[in-house]
């Protein structure tokens, strides 16, 4: 039982951090980056994101064995595809305003290679339990990246957090300005970049070949 | 004419799929490094997307709409929601027959674009060109142009980005920023200057 439980720690730790999906493999930044303008939307994008993984991971890992390789991706496909109709219609009835705001971009969650990659690289040579609990792991590292962005961006674009003035008048008056770059796509592409550094420095050492 | 022109020069260089919209990431990240196979998927994407997008449109306004299916006696049916898995089909179905293709008749570029063209398949760009035709309500011209338009765009970007690469790998980057984080910021630098583009209007 302890030894389960070390192992799911451990499946943890690799997606959320050590092998972040974003960051560390290159991942499924496409919606990572256009979503982020507004923490609100990033998070219900993390949380789409997140559910659509593991319960994919957890679906085709419990049917590896049943699907022959050579199909393997349209079969893959066709499970992502209706998990995030799924997904896209519950937004639709309880989040609206929200949905509209990420318009295609919960579609996009199809192509995520997040979704795809784990898929290919876990749920196909592990058991279904360990497999959800890789999309979840992967799920909330993305999360992680695309909040941090996402605060990032609407803190310094707009000087809000989830939509209320969190820089005080003060800071104004005393000739601060909101940076209108970060709320246009050229910020996002700064911030992961300083993120990435920010994250192989920590780690000590660069995991990238040039 | 002048609208479908001006369409077509937004899509390429002010909506810039790669650059404005983030679509088709991950390839531009990966592929990047090499200007050769850079060109070689830049074409492979124009030329999916600019039969995919059309053909995509067809089968939304014939079988998915809302009221589509009027002809066949549903007036009442809508079927929009099918959307996301009927166009990934369409375009994972394309793909694999521009795979055949190009493998029958270059098989250089085939060998050169390696793993990535199935990679094509699942190219956010690809499938956000069409969830993208959906929610603009394009006429059927406008679809052809619009994924004509988007391919470009995205490759001038790709291509670009090879360019850049290219002499990188001589410069002196900060350890720590080398590879992802630096062709992150040279995109952002590359974003801004698209967005100059947004002052014209046409």
């Amino acid at each position: 039982m302890l030894n389960e439980t070390s192992r799911y720690k451990e499946i943890l730790v690799k997606g959320i951090w050590s092998e972040n999906p974003v960051a560390y493999q290159v991942l499924g930044i496409c919606s990572a980056l256009a979503v982020t303008v507004k923490l609100s939307t990033a998070i219900v994008m993390s949380l789409a994101l997140t559910l659509v993984t593991a319960f994919s991971s957890m679906i085709i890992s419990s049917m590896r064995k049943k699907i022959p390789s050579n199909i393997r991706i349209i079969a893959e496909l066709a499970i992502i595809a209706s998990l995030v109709i799924v997904t896209d219609e519950i937004l639709k009835a309880f989040f609206y305003d929200i949905s509209k705001q990420l318009s295609i971009f919960v579609g996009l969650i199809i192509t995520n290679c997040i979704v795809l990659g784990r898929a290919e690289a876990f749920a196909l040579a592990n058991n279904p339990v360990d497999s959800f609990i890789d999309g979840i792991a992967n799920g909330l590292g993305y999360s992680l990246v695309l909040i941090a962005v996402a605060f990032l961006r609407e803190l310094l674009g707009t000087g809000q957090c989830l939509g209320f003035m969190v820089i005080p008048d003060f800071i104004y008056d005393s000739g601060y300005q909101n940076m209108g770059l970060m709320v246009l796509a050229p910020g996002a592409f700064f911030i992961i970049g300083l993120l990435v550094w920010l994250k192989n420095s920590l780690a000590g050492i660069s995991h990238e070949k040039r | 004419m002048g609208d479908l022109f001006s369409l077509f020069i937004n899509s390429v260089f002010i909506g810039n799929i790669l650059l404005a919209y983030f679509l088709g990431m991950c390839s531009f990240i990966a592929v990047s490094k090499n200007i050769e196979t850079a060109l070689g998927l830049g074409f492979a994407v124009i030329f999916v997307l600019t039969i995919t997008s059309p053909v995509n449109w067809l089968i939304f306004h014939g079988l998915l709409a809302p009221g589509a299916l009027s002809w066949a006696g549903f007036p009442g049916i809508d079927l929009s929601f099918l959307k996301y898995i009927t166009f990934i089909a369409v375009i994972a179905a394309l793909v694999q027959a521009v795979e055949m293709i190009i493998d029958k008749y270059s098989p250089l570029l085939y060998a050169s674009l390696g793993v990535f063209l199935p990679l094509i398949a699942v190219n956010c760009a690809i499938l956000g060109t069409s969830l993208f035709m959906v929610e603009r309500n394009y006429t059927f011209m406008e679809s052809i142009v619009f994924g004509a338009g988007s391919g470009t765009g995205w490759m001038l970007a790709i291509v670009s980005m090879a360019a850049i690469r290219k002499k990188i790998a001589y410069a002196d980057v900060p350890k720590g920023l080398e590879g992802f984080g630096i062709t992150m910021i040279v995109a952002g630098l590359m974003a801004m200057t698209f967005m100059m583009f947004s002052g014209i209007t046409l």
